[in-house]
């Protein structure tokens, strides 16, 4: 061994010691039903929710994995160039989905896949995007879902103007209140983006909620290489409260949001929500966890299912009679084969559909390319060869 | 008709553009009681108070991002960035996110946003106050990137870029500031040059010079001083650098035959490199000699005691003149 690799060990074996005073990152949350099944009261949380609205919940939660598990397939028979999985995290995006109001707006991530559900776009629009057909389908203004970012964080910032325009439109307080829900993951915590957002709205005390879904995993990064401390507990350093959940738990999820909601709506700022959940697979259908988790983590987080807890808690109190639970999973394969055969039929968009949108009128260069490339595409026509 | 200097003028158009439409915001640092380092904002906070003129917290990312977010609610927010060499922390929020917003849509989202950015150099400041980016800009597609010369266009141009439905970066000639030009503040901007169009600001016969920004004025002395030895030139100010008015470029360089382009910028894979591309495809037969370009070296902006020598002068412009005489 040479002297200069000698020190470079040193220096590897200095630089890879665990962080001093590493907090347990599981720690506390909010929960008002465990992984069991059992309901739990939480003076801070009661619930507003009838048993129609759990079971519709649980349907949600069903069919979003489904629609999942169809673009996983989908993927694997090259239906679909990518797809980015909310295995695991169902409950944090019904729960938060199910307590916004139709007059709230959101920002999502590229996974919000169950949040778009609660805002009734077609799961066929998510494919479409992950197919390679259009950057993002749906109108964003109907739906009051903003198109999928797929840049780390950038949508927050989006986010919080947005809650400054309603503020300038006196959308605050009264009947007419208004809200946004900014959603992002762990890796997001450390861009520069979401923290000026955090100044921003902790400053002009924006009618927003920083919805954060803690999966634990940044693609391979494990959450201690993103931060010292659990992660809510930044938002005390911005100036505005942060609380942890149990981000499978989708009672809790849809609490802690309808409050933190009202809370922005009624004037009082931004709240910063860490939903403690797994991410059960893969970051995208390119990653191969295999390489940096073990199973054994995975084993664990199974037993903390979103859905299980939810159909044992209905069973169990009466709530929902068998025939309720299969026709659940009827209507699941029912919307599987649905957007299975919409995706495998969903046809390209024409050739000169890329010269569209560039800005609200075509440019005279932009138009000058457009004709060249036609006419170029023509010369094919004409002499037969397409 | 007023004489006003070209910020007092900027000064002017963002005031009728604040007094047009009550969307229309300003969001900087230091743009509210301090005016704007540069004071292009003074007295706007004032008359139309914090929550149009908007103090915003430092971090440039931050002043494009929610400037996005408040035009998806509707607004039009006009952002300062407060020198050209701190618009790269927002680069992601611009080239990522607000030019390609329309598309990414399919039409359905405008993100009607202005970027000021005070821009080029010969004020004697340190580093990263003195840089031309038009360029990463104009090849960003989905941005229209302008730069007004004179105080009649900083005027006219400012309102143009904040009414138009299109993401605008908008540069201005930081040390031209405090030229002063004619400035018909009492009508409007209908009757002014579209945002997309060049203009011929001196006409010549014998050479055309296309230019932009800071080098409008350099240009127009040069041109005059290249009378007395009898040489006729025409000084083309672009104005828009993305999309470039081909046509106008195109017919003064028909009718001259030769053709320099001058900018700040380094003329590596400047503008200069597209438009003599695009020149010498559409004007090949007319032309007596190659597209010649000057402008900064191929090195960062040095230190301000050499900037004399790094910027082109009216000797540097007019041997580059000179040398389309040489073929």
């Amino acid at each position: 061994m040479t002297v200069e690799s000698g020190a470079a060990t040193t220096a590897a074996l200095t630089l890879n010691q665990p962080a001093p005073d590493m907090p347990d990152q599981a720690g506390e949350f909010v929960q008002l039903l465990t992984p069991e099944g059992e309901r739990i009261d939480h003076p801070d949380y009661p619930l507003d929710l009838s048993a129609a609205d759990i079971r519709g919940m649980y349907r949600d939660l069903v069919l979003v994995r489904a629609i999942d598990t169809t673009a996983i397939s989908l993927q694997r028979q090259g239906e679909l160039g990518i797809w980015a999985s909310l295995l695991g995290q169902e409950a944090a995006q019904i729960g938060s989905g199910r307590a916004l109001g139709p007059q709230d707006m959101v920002f999502p991530t590229y996974r919000e896949h169950g949040v778009a559900w609660c805002r009734g776009i077609d799961p066929v629009k998510l494919l479409a995007l992950y197919r390679g057909v259009s950057h993002g389908g749906w109108d964003p203004k109907e739906h009051k879902f903003h198109l999928y970012t797929i840049v780390i964080g950038s949508q927050t910032l989006h986010a919080t103007g947005y809650a400054m325009g309603i503020q300038r439109d006196g959308a605050v307080g009264g009947d007419e209140a208004e809200a946004v829900i900014a959603y992002f993951g762990d890796g997001a915590t450390s861009q520069g983006d979401v923290n000026e957002a955090f100044v921003w709205a902790s400053v002009f005390n924006a009618p927003i909620v920083f919805f954060c879904q803690n999966n634990q995993w940044a693609i391979s990064e494990p959450l201690e290489k993103q931060s010292r401390i659990p992660l809510y507990q930044r938002a005390r350093g911005f100036g505005f409260p942060g609380l942890r959940v149990d981000g499978n738990d989708v009672l809790a999820c849809y609490a802690v949001t309808q409050k933190a909601l009202q809370a922005a709506r009624e004037g009082q700022g931004p709240t910063f929500i860490e939903a403690f959940t797994y991410r059960m697979g893969a970051h995208t259908t390119t990653d191969d966890p295999t390489r940096y988790r073990l199973a054994s983590e995975l084993e664990v987080w199974k037993h903390k299912d979103p859905i299980e807890r939810v159909r044992a808690y209905l069973a169990r109190t009466g709530q929902a009679e068998p025939e309720f639970f299969a026709g659940v999973d009827a209507e699941a394969k029912q919307v599987g084969a649905r957007v299975r055969e919409a995706c495998r039929t969903m046809p390209d968009p024409p050739p000169l559909a890329i010269f569209d949108h560039v800005y609200a009128e075509p440019t005279s260069i932009l138009q000058t390319e457009r004709e060249q490339f036609a006419a170029y595409l023509d010369s094919f026509e004409q002499e037969g060869a397409r | 008709m007023t004489t006003l200097t070209l910020s007092k003028a900027l000064n002017a158009g963002l005031r009728k553009a604040l007094e047009n439409d009550p969307k229309v915001l300003i969001m900087g640092e230091d743009v509210g009681k301090l005016g704007g380092v540069f004071r292009v904002t003074d007295g706007l906070q004032k008359d139309f108070g914090e929550a149009r003129v908007i103090d915003t917290p430092l971090a440039e990312s931050g002043i494009v991002g929610t400037a996005i977010g408040l035009a998806l609610r509707g607004y039009r927010p006009v952002c300062e960035i407060q020198f050209d060499g701190f618009v790269y922390p927002a680069a992601n929020q611009i080239i990522s996110q607000l030019a390609k917003m329309r598309y990414r849509s399919r039409g359905q989202l405008s993100l009607p946003v202005t970027i000021r950015i005070p821009c080029g150099g010969g004020i004697g400041a340190v580093e990263h106050h003195s840089e031309s980016p038009e360029a990463i800009f104009a090849h960003t597609a989905g941005l229209r990137v302008v730069a007004c010369g004179d105080a009649a266009d900083a005027f006219a141009m400012i309102q143009q870029s904040i009414s138009s439905d299109d993401p605008v970066i908008f540069f201005e000639p930081k040390r031209r500031y405090w030229d002063k030009g004619e400035v018909d503040t009492a009508n409007g901007v209908a009757a002014a040059l579209p945002l997309d169009r060049a203009k011929v600001a001196l006409e010549g016969t014998d050479v055309t010079l296309l230019t932009y920004g800071p080098l409008v004025r350099t240009c127009l002395e040069s041109a005059l001083a290249a009378r007395g030895d009898g040489r006729s030139i025409e000084v083309v100010d672009l104005r828009s650098l993305s999309p470039l008015d081909m046509d106008a470029i195109c017919a003064s360089v028909r009718k001259t035959g030769r053709c320099v382009v001058a900018h700040e910028a380094p003329v590596y894979a400047g503008l200069g490199a597209e438009i003599a591309a695009r020149v010498t495809e559409q004007c090949f037969y007319q032309l007596e000699a190659p597209v010649l370009r000057v402008g900064g070296f191929a090195t960062p902006y040095p230190p301000s005691r050499l900037e004399d020598y790094y910027l082109p002068d009216l000797d540097r412009i007019l041997d580059a003149v000179d040398r389309t005489f040489g073929y």
